[in-house]
């Protein structure tokens, strides 16, 4: 096979798992969109967090706490702790793009920092980011006003497996990292303290905890005893 | 305005500036070389994270349910080197078709 054919295949590859995310996001927008308005969010409203929150652990986080009865400051606190992951992912990020930064700033969420992430190559990794960033988008926005209007019609994602995909897609998009041992120890410690904390700590920071054993590899290659 | 939009847009306004926040790094600190290494670490490992929390949680309680099930489906495929939709179609299957069973 030619270095042309194989770029070729990467490029169809890309569009494919990036189309396929998209509408995977979809049927969980679908579910937000409708647990929005049953919490007592307006269609505006939901559709507003989809466009301009856009990150859908602080959509559902928000929803959530309101739905629960809980106050708006603590809706907002909690939405913005999940939010802040997004801050670590754009850090690795930044050096991606040096033009149309607010845009792509905005598009920096799980989905497409583990579809960049996985290409060496920059050109690539910024083609992965952006188609991930628009399917997603489109299809994210579109699932919210159609959940928030359908409501009670839409079938529960659990009953999809759909909660099961979003681990299994992260799992694949990582996997050809994993295979360099400080990646892999780094994930392996990121995931373990990650789940000890579950219990102890409010929902978002458990998640945010992984980067201490991302900075104690970090430290120790950088010493050369990885 | 209601005290529901402000939490609204309040979060709107807020989740954009984390994001752009990361962006508002200097290069010359992101790509140090004492930091590149842990840049380049942490969202794998917040991935990962979100992976276990995803897949083990419920609730903030640990839980072990049918997206394990669809977790280890997945973890086998990735080895044998199978393509990402038969993966993720893969492991949603197992997790739906084990609740259907249930």
């Amino acid at each position: 096979m030619t270095g042309v054919t194989i770029e070729l295949q990467t490029r169809r590859r890309v569009g494919r798992d990036a189309l396929a995310i998209g509408v995977a996001t979809g049927a969980y927008g679908l579910s937000y969109g409708a647990i929005a308005v049953a919490s007592g969010l307006s269609v505006a409203q939901a559709s507003a967090l989809s466009l301009f929150a856009f990150t859908g652990a602080s959509q559902f986080a928000l929803v959530g706490v309101v739905g629960a009865g809980g106050s708006t400051v603590a809706a907002l606190v909690t939405a913005l702790l999940l939010g802040s992951r997004n801050t670590l992912y754009a850090v690795r990020l930044t050096g991606l793009f040096p033009a149309r930064r607010a845009l792509a700033a905005h598009l920096v969420i799980d989905e497409t920092t583990a579809m960049a992430v996985t290409h060496a190559d920059r050109v690539q990794a910024r083609r992965a980011f952006w188609l991930t960033g628009a399917a997603v988008f489109v299809c994210w926005n579109l699932a919210t006003l159609i959940g928030a209007f359908a409501g009670d019609l839409i079938a529960d994602p659990a009953a999809l497996g759909l909660d099961a995909a979003f681990p299994a897609a992260f799992l694949a998009l990582l996997a050809p990292k994993l295979r360099e041992r400080p990646v892999l120890v780094a994930a392996v410690g990121g995931a373990a303290v990650a789940l000890l904390a579950t219990p102890y700590l409010p929902a978002g920071l458990p998640v945010l905890l992984a980067v201490v054993p991302a900075l104690v590899v970090a430290q120790r290659l950088r010493r050369g005893t990885p | 305005m209601t005290a529901l939009w402000i939490a609204v847009l309040a979060t709107c306004v807020g989740c954009f500036a984390l994001k752009l926040a990361g962006f508002a790094l200097p290069r010359r600190i992101v790509d140090h070389p004492s930091v590149r290494g842990a840049v380049e670490l942490a969202p794998v490992a917040l991935l990962a994270a979100l992976i276990a929390v995803g897949t083990f949680t419920t609730a903030q309680r640990l839980a072990m349910d049918a997206r394990a099930a669809g977790l280890a489906v997945a973890a086998l495929l990735v080895l044998a080197r199978a393509p990402f939709l038969l993966v993720v179609i893969a492991a949603a299957a197992t997790a739906a078709g084990l609740r259907a069973l249930a």
